[in-house]
C-alpha cells in the first residue's frame, strides 16, 4: 500500500518499522498490589508495601488486569495462551524498587494477532493493510524520578510503580511513518473500544518504542535502532522520518548502523543515542518464583470474549451496510468510540422523535453530525467529550427538521442559539418564532408580489431560462425569512410560473 | 513450683490453662534466662521482655475472665529475625537492614500472637539466612550451648541459618522458636543442638513478611524441644494466606491430636545414595539405630534409591543464589535501611557503596554466584540445567514414595563443629547441608529429631522426609524415634 521511499544518493531505500506499544491497563488497582492507579495524585500517595518493595512483601496477581489483556488480545484476533508465566527482568534504577520488573519474556499471555489499517480516509475500505501483532505481555510499570525538586538530589515518586501495562509488540510490518501513525491510531481506537486502556498519550497511558531500520528494496533486513518512550502519534511519525533519513545518511557515507537504544527529542524532532548494544543491560530474566504460572480456563476466555463490544471495523461495516452510510462517514463516526456512542444515541433519539426507523434517519444524522456539529463545536472550542449539547438535545433539533417544523437553514440558526444559551431546540424555535410555514395563502401572496416585481425574469424563465427557478425560490424564502417550507414553495412556484 | 523454663510448649500451654502457674510467671522465667545468656550465647539480636510480658498478661486476663485461650496461650517464643515484626527492628542479621523497623507483621508471627504466644525477642541468624554455622551474622556469632567432651572449651557452632533459634531452645532461653529452612536451615541447627524442628511442605506457612532468601525454597517452621511441641506450633503457623501466591489453599490438619508413634503398617525407606563415602562413623551408627527403633515401632524397612542425590547440592547452589541475587536487589539504599552516599556520589556510586558496606562476605558471594548463573550465555548451562535437576530430584522422591511412606536419613553428615573451623572453606560448609537440600528442592516436609550423642558428647539428629502434605507421617515417625531414643541430654549450663 505504501510506496514510501527515502531517495538516497545511491538509490531508493525502504523503511522497516516495528512498534512496541506500552498501554496502561484500565483497572482500579495495580498489577500485583491493591494500591490505587489514579493519575495525578500527590507523589507517593498510592504506594503499597508491595510497590515500595519492603522486605518480605509478595506480589499477588490482579485478575482484572489479566481479563483486560485477554479481552484486548481477543479484540485483535490473537491467540490466548492459557498457560503463561511471569519473569523477572533484573536491573538497578531508583524508580524500580524491587530491583526487577515483573514481566513476561518467555511465555506471554497473548500470542499472534493482527490489526488492519487504512491510509485512505475517504474510503477506509480501500487500501487496507494487515499489520501483524507478535504478542501482548503483561508487566509492571516503574516509578518516576523528579530531577527538578532539589539542587543535587532526585526525588522518587512511586505512584506508578507496579501499575499494570500491556506491551503490544507488532511485527516489522510497517513501511512508512503514515502506516505507523495509522497503526497507533487504530490500536488506540481498539483499546478504547475494548476499555482496556484509556489511550491517553499525554498522561503516559500509552507510549511506543519505535524500531526502525532501512534497506535497499528487496534486500535483507538492516540493523535496527530502538527509540524509547515516544508519546504521541506525531512524534512516532517524526521519529521514523528522522531515524530513517539518518540511517540512510550513515549507510551512504560508508558507515554502519549501531544496534542501540535512542531517545527522541520533541523540541528538535531528532533522536540521539542513549546506550549502545555493548552497554545494554543484561536483564538476567528468570521465572518469578513468587508467582505460580498463570493458567486460564476456557470459561474465563469465553467470558472475556462475550464481554467484548462491537469493535470499530465491525461497526464501520454495519454503518455502511445496515445504515447506508458512505465508507467515509462510517469511518469518521467509528474511529473513536465516543463518536460512535454519541452518534448511536443521536440516531436512536432522532428516529424515536421522528417516529421513523434508524436507517431512515441515519444519513441525515450522520451528515448533520459531520458537516454541521463538528464544525460548530470546533468554533466554540469544544469536542464531543465535553459537548454543551447532548445527543438527546441534538436529536430534538434533527426531529424538528425531519417533521418539517424548521428548515435546514433555520436549523443552523437554532444550533447556534443552542450553543449560546444551552436551551432546547423546541424552546428556541417557539420563542424566536422560527417555525416554518406551509401556509399556502401566505406563500402565494409573497410569490405573487415577487413575480410582479421581477416581471423581466419571469419572461426570461418562460423563454427557456429555467435556471432562474432557483432565483425565485431564493427570493421567496428570503421574503418568508427562511420559515417557508421549501417543498411547498417549490410546488407553489411551479404552479404560479405555469 | 519447679523451673518453668524446663517446660516445653505443651506443658506450658496446659499448665497455664489449668492455673498451675501464670503466663506472666512463665514469661518472667524465660526473660530472665534470655538476659542471663545474652553475652555468652548471643542468641538474640534484640530482646523484647515487655512484649513477652504484655502477651502473657493478656493471656492471664483472658483466663481470669473465662475466655477461651488460644492454641499457644501463655507460651513465650523466640522469633527468628527474618520475620518482619511490627514496631520491632527486623534485620535479617544484616548491616543493610540495621535499624529497619517494619510497619507490618509477618503472617506467621501474627498467627502465633493471635494464638496467645508472646515474643521474647528477635533471634540471631546467618545473614539473610545464608550460612550453616551462624557465623555470617552482622551481629556476631551465636555460640552453641553445647561443648565437646574433650576437656577443651572450643565454642561450637549452633548450626545455621536458624542458629539463634537452635541455641536458644537448647539453652532453655525459650521453649520454642520460629525457624526458616531454605536448604536445611531448620533441620541442621536442630540436629546440632539436640532439639526437634520441622520444615513443612512448601506452601504450608505463608512467606508474607519473611525477608526472602530463595523464594521457591524458603519455608518457615517450628523448632522446639520435642515432636509434640513442633506439631502444636506448626498447626498455629500453617494456613492459607491470600497474600502469598505460593501458599497452599488447604485446611490445616489437627497434627497434635493425631500424633501416634505406632508405625505398624508403615514402610520406611532407606536411601542408599545417602550412605556417602566418609560418612561419620557415629552418624552411620545413629542412622542404624534409627532404623532399629522404627522397626521396633512396627515399621517395615525398605531400601530405596534417590539416584540424583549427588546433583542436589550443586543444583541448590545455583537456584538459591539465583533467586537471592534478585530478591536482594531491593536493598539499594533508596527507600529504607542503610544508605552510604559518599560526597558527590551519583546513583551507581550510592548503590555500590551501600551494598558493599551493607552485605557480608557470604551474602556477596551468593549474589555474585546468582548474578553469574543468570547472565546471558550462562543461563541455560546453569539455571535451566539446575531446574531440570530439580525436577529429576522431585521425580526420585515420587518414585521412592511408591515403595515407602517416609524416608529415614541422617540430618547432617557430621555433628556440630567448632566455630571458625569451616569458615575458610565455603564448599565444606555447603556440604553440611547435603542431606537436607534434596527435600528442600522437592518441597517436601522433613524433620530432624535428636537421636543421641556422638563420642564427643555432641547431639546427632535423624531426618524424616515425608510425602508432600504428609506432615503427620513425618511427625509420627519422629515421635516413634523420640520415644525410643529417650533423648534427655541437655547442655550443661556454663554461661
Amino acid at each position: 500500500m505504501s510506496t514510501y521511499r527515502i531517495q538516497g544518493a545511491t538509490g531508493e531505500w525502504e523503511v522497516v518499522i516495528g512498534l512496541e506499544v506500552h498501554a496502561q491497563i484500565t483497572s482500579n488497582a495495580k498489577l500485583f498490589s491493591g494500591a490505587s492507579t489514579t493519575f495525578g495524585a500527590e507523589p507517593n500517595s498510592q504506594v503499597s508495601l508491595v510497590d515500595a518493595a519492603m522486605p518480605g512483601m509478595l506480589p499477588v496477581l490482579n485478575g482484572e488486569c489479566i481479563r483486560q489483556a485477554v479481552r484486548t488480545g481477543l479484540a485483535i484476533d490473537a491467540s490466548i495462551n492459557k498457560w503463561s508465566r511471569f519473569d523477572r527482568k533484573n536491573y538497578f534504577y531508583a524508580d524500580l524498587p524491587q530491583g526487577y520488573q515483573i514481566s513476561q519474556l518467555y511465555h506471554p499471555l497473548v500470542g499472534e494477532g493482527h490489526i488492519d489499517i487504512s491510509l485512505d480516509d475517504k474510503n477506509p475500505e480501500a487500501d487496507v493493510k494487515r499489520i501483524g501483532v507478535e504478542r501482548i505481555h503483561v508487566e509492571q510499570d516503574a516509578g518516576k524520578l523528579m530531577h527538578d525538586q532539589h539542587p543535587t538530589m532526585s526525588y522518587v515518586d512511586l505512584n506508578r510503580s507496579g501499575v499494570a501495562l500491556m506491551e503490544i509488540v507488532s511485527k516489522p510490518d510497517m513501511r512508512s511513518p503514515a502506516e505507523a501513525g495509522a497503526y497507533v491510531r487504530k490500536l488506540r481506537s481498539i483499546l478504547r473500544y475494548v476499555g482496556s486502556c484509556d489511550g491517553n498519550m499525554e498522561e503516559g497511558s500509552m507510549r511506543a518504542d519505535v524500531n526502525v531500520s532501512v534497506r535497499k528494496v528487496g534486500d535483507e533486513l538492516g540493523t535496527r535502532t530502538e527509540t524509547k518512550n515516544v508519546n504521541s502519534v506525531r512524534f512516532v511519525m517524526a521519529t521514523i522520518e528522522y531515524e530513517a533519513n539518518r540511517q540512510v545518511d550513515v549507510l551512504e557515507s560508508g558507515g554502519t548502523i549501531a544496534q542501540e537504544t535512542r531517545l527522541f527529542d520533541p523540541d528538535t524532532g531528532t533522536t540521539r543515542s542513549m546506550r549502545s548494544k555493548e552497554d545494554a543491560h543484561d536483564y538476567r530474566y528468570f521465572p518469578d518464583p513468587d508467582l505460580l504460572p498463570l493458567v486460564l480456563d476456557d470459561a474465563f476466555v469465553e467470558a472475556a470474549r462475550a464481554s467484548l463490544p462491537e469493535l470499530p471495523d465491525a461497526k464501520r461495516h454495519r454503518y455502511e451496510n445496515a445504515l447506508g452510510l458512505s465508507p467515509y462517514a462510517a469511518g469518521v463516526l467509528t474511529a473513536e468510540v465516543e463518536t460512535a456512542r454519541w452518534f448511536e444515541t443521536l440516531l436512536t433519539s432522532t428516529a424515536k422523535a421522528a417516529g421513523k426507523g434508524e436507517s431512515d434517519v441515519a444519513k441525515q444524522a450522520s451528515n448533520w453530525l459531520i458537516s454541521e456539529f463538528f464544525g460548530a463545536l470546533n468554533r466554540v472550542g469544544k469536542s464531543l467529550d465535553n459537548s454543551p449539547i447532548s445527543a438527546d438535545a441534538a436529536a430534538e433539533l434533527l426531529a424538528l427538521i425531519t417533521d418539517g417544523t424548521i428548515s435546514g437553514s433555520i436549523a443552523k440558526q437554532v444550533l447556534e442559539k443552542m450553543l449560546e444559551t444551552g436551551d432546547r431546540a423546541g424552546t428556541i424555535v417557539t420563542r424566536e418564532g422560527l417555525k416554518q410555514t406551509s401556509d399556502t395563502d401566505a406563500i402565494d401572496a409573497v410569490i405573487a408580489k415577487i413575480l410582479t416585481d421581477n416581471a423581466d425574469k419571469v419572461e426570461q424563465y418562460k423563454g427557456g431560462k429555467e435556471a432562474l427557478f432557483g432565483f425565485f425560490v431564493g427570493q421567496t424564502m428570503k421574503a418568508m425569512q427562511g420559515k417557508a417550507n421549501p417543498g411547498v414553495v417549490n410546488e407553489l412556484l411551479k404552479k404560479a410560473l405555469g | 513450683m519447679s523451673d518453668v523454663t524446663e517446660l516445653g510448649v505443651a506443658a506450658i500451654r496446659d499448665g497455664v490453662a489449668k492455673g498451675e502457674f501464670t503466663a506472666v510467671e512463665v514469661a518472667q522465667g524465660f526473660n530472665a534466662n534470655v538476659a542471663a545468656a545474652q553475652i555468652a550465647l548471643n542468641a538474640f539480636i534484640v530482646a523484647t521482655p515487655e512484649a513477652a510480658l504484655g502477651a502473657a498478661q493478656k493471656v492471664d486476663e483472658a483466663r481470669a475472665a473465662g475466655q477461651p485461650l488460644g492454641k499457644m496461650a501463655g507460651v513465650p517464643i523466640g522469633m527468628k529475625d527474618l520475620f518482619a515484626t511490627k514496631g520491632v527492628q527486623t534485620t535479617a542479621a544484616s548491616h543493610i537492614l540495621e535499624g529497619f523497623t517494619p510497619q507490618y507483621e509477618s503472617s506467621v508471627s501474627q498467627k502465633l500472637w493471635d494464638a496467645g504466644a508472646g515474643m521474647l525477642g528477635k533471634l540471631n541468624l546467618d545473614q539473610f539466612a545464608m550460612g550453616s554455622s551462624n557465623e555470617t551474622s552482622y551481629f556476631g556469632n551465636v555460640i552453641s550451648p553445647w561443648k565437646r567432651k574433650d576437656g577443651g572449651n572450643a565454642a561450637m557452632a549452633p548450626g545455621g541459618s536458624s542458629g539463634g533459634s537452635s541455641a536458644a531452645v537448647a539453652a532453655r532461653l525459650c521453649p520454642a522458636a520460629t525457624g526458616t529452612d531454605t536448604g536445611g536451615s531448620i533441620r541442621q541447627p536442630a540436629a546440632f543442638t539436640g532439639i526437634s524442628g520441622i520444615k513443612p511442605t512448601y506452601g504450608r506457612c505463608s512467606r508474607w513478611g519473611i525477608v526472602a532468601f530463595a523464594s521457591s525454597l524458603d519455608q518457615a517452621g517450628p523448632m522446639a524441644r520435642d515432636v509434640r511441641d513442633c506439631a502444636i506450633m506448626l498447626e498455629v503457623m500453617s494456613g492459607f494466606d491470600p497474600k502469598d501466591s505460593t501458599s497452599l489453599d488447604l485446611p490445616v490438619p489437627a497434627w497434635e491430636a493425631a500424633l501416634s508413634g505406632d508405625m505398624r503398617g508403615k514402610k520406611v525407606g532407606i536411601p542408599r545414595e545417602y550412605r556417602v563415602d566418609g560418612l561419620d562413623g557415629d552418624v552411620a551408627k545413629s542412622w542404624d539405630q534409627g532404623i532399629a527403633w522404627l522397626k521396633d515401632a512396627g515399621a517395615e524397612i525398605v531400601d530405596i534409591s534417590l539416584p540424583h542425590t549427588k546433583y542436589a547440592l550443586p543444583a541448590y547452589y545455583i537456584i538459591a543464589p539465583a533467586e537471592a541475587s534478585s530478591n536482594l536487589a531491593r536493598y539499594d539504599g533508596v527507600r529504607y535501611g542503610l544508605r552510604d552516599l559518599p560526597d558527590g556520589a551519583g546513583l551507581q556510586d550510592m548503590y555500590a557503596a551501600t551494598r558493599s558496606a551493607g552485605f557480608g562476605a557470604e551474602v556477596k558471594r551468593r549474589i555474585l554466584i546468582g548474578t553469574y548463573v543468570l547472565s546471558a550465555g550462562y543461563y541455560d548451562a546453569y539455571y535451566t540445567q539446575a531446574q531440570k535437576v530439580r525436577t529429576l530430584i522431585a521425580r526420585d522422591f515420587d518414585e521412592a514414595f511408591r515403595l515407602c511412606d517416609v524416608i529415614l536419613a541422617p540430618t547432617t553428615p557430621t555433628a556440630s563443629f567448632g566455630l571458625g573451623e569451616m569458615v575458610s572453606d565455603p564448599l565444606a560448609m555447603y556440604l553440611n547441608d547435603v542431606f537436607a537440600v534434596p527435600a528442600s528442592l522437592a518441597g517436601l516436609p522433613a524433620m530432624s529429631v535428636p537421636a543421641g550423642l556422638n563420642r564427643e558428647g555432641l547431639p546427632l539428629g535423624l531426618q524424616i522426609i515425608g510425602k508432600a502434605f504428609d506432615e503427620q507421617g513425618v511427625l509420627n515417625a519422629g515421635l516413634a524415634i523420640e520415644s525410643r531414643a529417650g533423648f534427655t541430654a541437655k547442655p550443661e549450663r556454663w554461661w
